[in-house]
């Protein structure tokens, strides 16, 4: 990244940052659930748009990131913030396990596997023997954090800023885990696995832990969605989450960081927009914007941005270069 | 750099058999590539070449039959482990990585000389940036090395064959293999081309210090850069030696010209 990017991207964090002090709480919340399905969208394209592993089922891991955080604040008293550390290591494991045997599928086969999970966990999350930590079907109701230190500001706002310190950490580490060695056998992996292993990249290795690192992300969104949202149940985290995450990245644009942003900004506001238009038939409206996006930006939200700065630029060139 | 008392052989295949299904593919094949030369391997097609060639790399499994390199046997590395050994290779049909950039490939071919892994890399430690640096050396002398410095920063996808053909090279440098196979490298390539890539080989050789397997089509090109050439048909070895002795050999005469000699 060049000085200007880096001058860019500060200013745009700055700029989040103050957002809750200028709109609602309820759109503070609004803007809280956006910062949390950015960080899952990145999980979940860091596996499907840079490493070419599809998931249908990451709803899955953003349930067990919920859950693991909502349990160990509900029945060990642990602070919200430290549920964190552990919500990722939980999803980080639970990602690497399930990739070692997806190492044998590919493309639509791999598909299945994973909405095969995404679809039975709300069942296991039900399970009577496991009622007693997960609350069952009732689900379990968490306490909302309060600012520390005595900051003059609400719960709402300090919940943001919170969220949107993880959501600036968890995307550099991202940011540099692929503009390095790594991130290149993972793009490296998706183009041409029969080379790259020919070139010494550990393939089996690389995708596992691709998919660990996908789920850990997706798990660290989900524990900060249900810190946000104050409440997990099964029935929240069916499989249309799966699907809404998909959409998120293809929107968003695939293999694309920024991605996650544009794709998170679409699926926690369209739907609302949708439902503004129309109250008889939202979704017949959230589908118009589906393919509308789809039609207009085949490359994603991410494609046409980059696509109509390059033109920009173009364009102040043959302007300095006619005068 | 090269050690003469290793044997004398750098890569040693012995009775190398393929079999898919009821189709033998290679039939106990045997021959020494010494370090330093330039092995042609040819054959009509279908004898067997490039399943020797994805035997060397892993991607076959051999029915039977060793190969040594340096002594240890391939047999027991892992398909990732060979390029670290020191064995790099280009392919038939191009497998580069089609999005990447030109300096992305090349990067990509230096992985097996590099060790940072997910943790530090999403740290950035020095120690990161210290192997990215001297990555990005390695994959820029060798852009110069191959004359790609206009097109470094391009999509390998959008690129015309022939350059895609280099890239692939200088991907296989990359990994600094003692041993490069080269599959087919001038097919696809014209008439200049064809003579310069033999040049081309030659130093790459001389300066990379390495040993060249290679196979191919081009028979002109084979005789006039081999030291050594080994002859395949349907599977088994017909013929091994100096490029003229094999041109000569009867065997050789009659796989590619048919019963009438």
């Amino acid at each position: 990244m060049s000085r200007r990017q880096i001058i860019l991207v500060a200013a745009l964090v700055l700029a989040a940052g103050a957002i809750p002090f200028l709109v609602s709480d309820y759109r503070t919340f609004q803007f809280t659930l956006t910062l949390v399905y950015a960080i899952a969208l990145l999980g979940l394209n860091l596996l499907t748009g840079y490493n070419g592993q599809i998931s249908l089922g990451h709803g899955a891991f953003y349930a067990i990131g919920a859950y693991t955080a909502a349990i160990l604040m509900d029945q060990y008293g642990m602070p919200y913030w430290a549920t964190l550390p552990f919500a990722a290591l939980v999803c980080l494991v639970a990602g690497f396990l399930f990739g070692l045997p997806a190492l044998r599928l590919e493309g639509l086969y791999l598909a299945l596997a994973t909405f095969a999970l995404g679809v039975s966990l709300p069942a296991l999350l039900k399970y009577h023997h496991l009622e007693k930590w997960t609350g069952g079907v009732q689900g379990i109701v968490i306490n909302k954090p309060d600012p520390p230190f005595g900051l003059p500001i609400n719960p709402d706002q300090w919940l943001y800023l919170f969220t949107l310190a993880v959501a600036v950490l968890m995307f550099v580490l991202a940011w540099n885990l692929l503009r390095g060695r790594i991130g290149r056998a993972m793009i490296a992996i998706r183009d041409q696995h029969i080379a790259a292993e020919a070139m010494g990249i550990n393939t089996a290795m690389v995708k596992s832990l691709a998919f660990g690192v996908s789920a850990m992300y997706t798990g660290v969104a989900g524990a900060l969605g249900a810190i946000a949202i104050q409440y997990v149940a099964p029935d929240s985290f069916n499989i249309f989450v799966s699907i809404v995450f998909l959409v998120g990245i293809v929107i968003g644009g695939l293999a694309s960081i920024s991605g996650a942003i544009y794709g998170a900004l679409f699926i926690q506001f369209v739907p609302n927009i949708a439902d503004e238009i129309s109250r008889a038939a939202p979704w017949a409206i959230f589908g118009v914007f589906l393919l509308v996006f789809v039609y207009l930006m085949p490359m994603g939200v991410a494609g046409a941005v980059r696509m109509a700065l390059a033109r920009l630029a173009r364009k102040a060139q043959n302007r300095s270069q006619s005068t | 750099m090269i050690d003469p008392i290793a044997a004398g052989a750098l890569l040693r295949v012995e009775g190398v058999g393929v079999r898919f299904g009821g189709i033998v593919a290679l039939d106990g094949v045997s021959f020494d590539v010494e370090a330093g030369r330039i092995v042609g391997l040819i054959g009509p097609n279908g004898a067997g070449k490039t399943t020797l060639f994805n035997c060397l790399s892993r991607l076959y499994e051999c029915g039977s039959g060793d190969i040594l390199f340096n002594g240890v046997s391939l047999l027991q590395v892992p398909k990732h482990g060979i390029a670290a050994l020191g064995i790099g290779r280009t392919f038939q049909n191009l497998a580069l990585f089609r999005t990447m950039t030109v300096l992305d490939n090349i990067m990509v071919g230096h992985h097996c000389r590099t060790h940072s892994g997910f943790f530090v890399n999403s740290l950035r430690l020095p120690a990161v940036t210290h192997e990215e640096r001297a990555t990005l050396e390695k994959a820029k002398s060798l852009v110069r090395f191959l004359g790609l410095e206009a097109v470094a920063g391009a999509r390998v996808a959008d690129l015309p064959f022939g350059t895609q053909k280099r890239v692939e090279l200088a991907r296989a440098l990359a990994a600094e293999p003692k041993l490069l196979l080269l599959d087919e490298p001038a097919s696809g390539l014209n008439h200049e081309e064809v003579g310069d890539l033999g040049t081309l080989i030659k130093e790459i050789r001389d300066r990379f210090g390495l040993t060249v397997l290679l196979v191919e089509h081009h028979m002109s090109l084979v005789m006039s850069i081999s030291d050594r050439v080994v002859a395949l048909n349907f599977g088994r070895k017909i013929a091994e030696g100096t490029p003229a002795e094999v041109q000569a050999h009867p065997e050789v005469i009659q796989a590619y010209l048919g019963g009438a000699h």
